[in-house]
């Protein structure tokens, strides 16, 4: 008997996967090899202290790895411990991932980012790790080692990894993913529910979700959520470091002045995508992913210069 | 010697009809029309109302009389004072508000799910009287016998001006409601959400209603049948697994009711699946009375379940439920009648429930209850209990009864229904499921009760599944193989821990006790890919774009 | 937070990988746990140290863990678990993937 219409949730979908399971599905099998491994006991000093549980890679796992041949490294958040948020070991594994790789000159790092931002529990040391990324991100960089961000799971990607993300190379995301910088409950708590209803789940996605940030130019690619197309989507920026200069980033300022010229007073993103010229913006959340992807991809502003 | 006959009889045989009249002639003073402005429903209220009358308040699971109530709230207590409330639901707190202010004294229910702490509360300050807590089928016979409402307060969705109602897919207990009032000479007062030209069709004649008003809001409907697939757990999918393999495929289960929750959703979600890989389909769960779940689409559009009769409706779903007019029932209009009498008698005389609960003792009665709260007991007892009126065969209800330990002496062999309850050992923060005494008992002091609060009893219940296993308690001849047999399958609890090694290895050799292995089951597969949908997006897909989540549901 | 600490057998010691391995399995989310098992010169035991965010249960521990390991069997070996909140039918299913993986490392 026919189904009218079979999921087409693949088995190698990000989504609900956990971070090892990320890194084992984005990889050439048996190519993985981690860094600072969960045996080594690297965990957090101050959950202990807060008599709180500890993970053994305190949320992160790192290392080195081939996808499809080529050389690269890779990190992964883990979305269930913390909400995958920032710690300072856990920081400091994503920062001396990204040394090594500016080093190494490995043909691209990929981050698969899942996190609400820092861990409030550690405090300052949790604020100081951003930093330390963002810095260490545009060393990678200026080594002219592409910084690939993935924004696929369930927290979404915020706070100072949300800035993190958009200082990499390249940003893609799924339908699912989140990528912004304050989460919808601090916009409500800091300027009220009429502003932001962090309640209407298709408000936040349709402000922060991947299909808005694929038309409005912060992602590079939009994928249905499976470890195999994120791979095709990863592959072709391995080794194709984007230019990190003074001219390329004159040209990012002018594109995000015109973008705010024509979007800045836009009071949500239903009136954006109708000034990108889509027909029947209200429509868009609702259409899968090969028919959104037919209407976005002429309209949709670029995400680079 | 001659027989004496009465006199010619001097009493009044038709009472009921002329104090009828007589609030009609009151009300006259309000409306001359059947079709009443909202702003004087206060006033009809205190008019078509006496001190000390009936009054059932239409209270489902999900469409409520809401701004009824609220006016019933607003009457003045000197003119309306005393009432005896007779309704299925208790779910605002328009409902309790009446006996804050006197104007309700007594009542008799069903369920009062979130309002049972101030419940209880009210109770304890002696402002609510309580007559019974009933199961549906209970208080809705007892409109045809004894507590037959003098006025009733009800929600459609639409009317004419004709007093005509509509009630749709959400219909629920409304037919029960109007027909016992209506016939004994009652007033029915009917809110809807809009008055029409011509209603889809007539659920409820004109001539049945006194009054329509029409709500300023729309009755609220609350989707309390939905469960996210995303939250699905392993344990839950490894005791669906072994649901289906244990009990439905050997008793050839094809009629049946799943208790709502998020295990028996597990069960609906791999019948496609696990169910399919065993050849099952067409073999089990061809049936069903139950409300239209969401989780409910694969297992339909992949040819398990063939038809379903629904109590009412469920928010998003309405679509769905009239793209499959061959497996619901819809009216002419093409939209669902639900019926909730009619669906609980279905699922009583069923061939098996299945549905989970808080504690269970060491005989196998399992409660919800919880102290500080009078929550009732609404469906399910209906559903889970062995129907003994039952006559007509079946193979897992004639099954079941040959299994069944025999009563010492008795030679009659009965059928019996298969009411399985499946729980976790644990709950969150671990808390044990399994206790030696119910919460049930202190209830039953704390307010007066007859009886201790008991969902479903120990002596209905044919199987308990747990993580552990399946334990075949009908098959257990004394209370004390019960006992063991519970405890063989209460896991790491105490209850558990308690049991005596021997008699419970005895009884997995005997097959009373089945573990996952036993059935063939490797827990390790127990995963969430096994899951038709992991997400109510693939629900939607499923559906072909006819289920249409609410909100809360939806990220688009 | 409670530390637990068991021991069980002796056994003879799994044919299992390298000196080095290590099979990890399940994280540290509400209700879930990881547990990490690694070679261990013990005489033949099988070494057990929980780190559990509710204290109380060390008798369900000891339960459960004993129960695994008679059913498995590993001797000298460690087991570490950092729990947050895990009922046993959770743990039981943690420790038996990551026994799974442990055999499947020979």
């Amino acid at each position: 008997m026919e189904a009218a219409g079979v999921s087409n949730a693949t088995d190698d979908g990000f989504y609900e996967a956990t971070a090892r399971q990320r890194v084992a599905a984005l990889l050439d099998k048996g190519s993985f090899h981690e860094i600072l491994p969960p045996a080594q006991r690297v965990v957090s000093p101050h959950l202990k202290e807060l008599d709180l549980p500890v993970a053994f890679d305190d949320g992160i796992v790192i290392g080195e790895g081939r996808l499809d041949g080529r050389k690269v490294f890779v990190a992964a958040q883990e979305p269930a411990f913390m909400g995958g948020s920032v710690g300072e070991v856990h920081g400091a594994k994503l920062t001396g991932l990204l040394d090594r790789a500016a080093r190494d000159r490995p043909d691209g790092v990929v981050l698969l980012l899942d996190t609400g931002g820092v861990r409030l529990h550690e405090a300052n040391a949790g604020l100081i790790a951003i930093s330390e990324i963002q810095r260490a991100v545009f060393r990678a960089r200026a080594a002219a080692v592409p910084v690939i961000a993935v924004s696929a799971g369930s927290n979404g990607c915020f706070g100072g990894i949300g800035i993190v993300a958009r200082c990499c190379d390249y940003v893609v995301m799924t339908e699912e993913g989140r990528l912004s910088v304050s989460g919808p409950e601090v916009i409500e708590s800091q300027k009220g529910v009429e502003e932001f209803d962090a309640r209407d789940r298709a408000l936040v996605w349709r402000t922060m979700g991947g299909k808005h940030r694929y038309l409005i130019g912060e992602a590079d690619g939009l994928v249905q959520d499976s470890a195999a197309r994120i791979r095709a989507a990863v592959l072709p920026w391995l080794g194709t470091p984007v230019p990190l200069d003074l001219d390329s980033l004159t040209q990012e300022h002018a594109r995000l002045a015109l973008r705010l010229e024509q979007f800045g007073d836009a009071q949500d993103a239903l009136e954006i995508w109708s000034r990108q010229g889509v027909k029947a913006p209200q429509d868009l959340p609702g259409l899968d992913h090969e028919a959104f992807m037919n209407i976005a991809v002429p309209l949709r502003n670029s995400s680079h210069a | 010697m001659t027989q004496a006959f009465p006199k010619k009889s001097t009493r009044q045989w038709n009472t009921l009809a002329t104090n009828q009249a007589s609030r009609l002639q009151r009300a006259r003073s309000i409306s001359l029309n059947k079709v009443v402005a909202a702003t004087d429903t206060v006033a009809l209220l205190e008019a078509v109302l006496e001190p000390l009358d009936r009054v059932c308040v239409e209270g489902n699971n999900q469409k409520h009389a809401d701004f009824l109530s609220q006016c019933l709230a607003k009457v003045d207590p000197a003119r309306v004072h005393g009432l005896h409330i007779v309704q299925s639901n208790i779910a605002l707190s328009a409902h309790l508000d009446i006996f804050e202010k006197k104007i309700a004294r007594k009542l008799d229910f069903c369920y009062s799910g979130d309002q049972g702490i101030r419940l209880a509360k009210l109770v304890k300050q002696d402002l609510v009287e309580i007559g019974a807590i009933h199961t549906y089928l209970e208080l809705y016979s007892r409109y045809f016998v004894d507590l037959t409402p003098r006025v009733s307060l009800i929600a459609a969705q639409s009317a004419d001006a004709d007093g005509n109602l509509y009630t749709g897919p959400n219909t629920e207990d409304t037919p029960a409601v109007v027909e016992g009032t209506a016939f004994k000479n009652g007033i029915v007062i009917a809110q809807v959400n809009e008055i029409v030209d011509k209603i889809p069709r007539i659920d409820v004649p004109g001539d049945w209603v006194s009054f329509v008003v029409q709500a300023p809001k729309a009755h609220y409907i609350e989707p309390i049948f939905t469960r996210d697939p995303a939250l699905i757990t392993e344990i839950q999918i490894l005791m669906a697994m072994m649901v289906i393999k244990g009990l439905y495929a050997p008793y050839e289960v094809s009629r049946l009711n799943h208790g709502i929750g998020f295990d028996t959703a597990a069960i609906e979600l791999i019948l496609p699946t696990f169910g399919e890989s065993l050849g099952l389909r067409e073999k089990v769960c061809q049936y069903m009375s139950v409300n239209p779940c969401p989780t409910l689409i694969p297992a339909i559009e992949s040819g398990f379940v063939k038809g379903i009769h629904c109590a009412g409706s469920e928010l998003g779903m309405e679509d769905y439920v009239a793209g499959r007019p061959d497996v619901f029932f819809i009216g002419h209009d093409g939209s669902m009648r639900s019926n909730r009498a009619f669906c609980q008698l279905a699922g009583h005389y069923a061939d098996l429930f299945i549905g989970s609960t808080l504690q269970i003792d060491l005989e196998g009665n399992s409660s919800t209850a919880t102290l500080n709260r009078i929550a009732g007991f609404g469906g399910a007892p209906n559903f889970g209990s062995d129907a003994r009126g039952r006559r007509h065969g079946s193979k897992p209800w004639l099954k079941a009864g040959q299994e069944s330990a025999r009563v010492l002496g008795s030679t009659m062999p009965r059928g019996r229904k298969l009411v399985v309850q499946m729980v976790e050992t644990f709950r969150e923060k671990m808390q044990p499921t399994f206790v030696e005494r119910l919460d049930a008992w202190q209830l039953m002091e704390d307010f007066r009760l007859d009886l201790p609060p008991v969902m479903i009893y120990g002596d209905d219940v044919t199987h308990l599944v747990t993580e552990e296993g399946i334990a075949h308690l009908h098959r257990c001849a004394t209370a004390r193989e019960r006992e063991q047999a519970i405890r063989g399958v209460a896991g790491y609890t105490a209850a558990g821990m308690a049991r005596d090694r021997r008699e419970v290895e005895n009884l997995r050799d005997r097959g009373i006790i089945q573990r996952p292995e036993d059935l063939g089951i490797d827990p390790r597969l127990a995963t969430r890919s096994l899951l038709a949908a992991k997400s109510i997006k693939d629900l939607v897909q499923w559906s072909g774009g006819l289920y249409n989540p609410p909100k809360r549901f939806r990220n688009w | 937070m409670e530390h637990l600490e068991y021991e069980f057998g002796p056994w003879e010691s799994a044919k299992t990988g390298g000196a080095g391995a290590t099979v990890i399995a399940g994280v540290v989310g509400s209700g879930n746990l990881e547990v990490l098992i690694e070679h261990c010169a013990s005489n033949g035991q099988m070494r057990v140290s929980v780190d559990t965010s509710i204290a109380g249960f060390a008798q369900t521990w000891q339960a459960v863990m004993a129960d695994f390991a008679e059913r498995q069997r590993f001797g000298n070996v460690q087991l570490t678990i950092n729990d947050a909140g895990a009922t046993p039918a959770v743990v039981s299913l943690r420790l038996s993937q990551a026994a799974e993986q442990w055999r499947l490392q020979a």
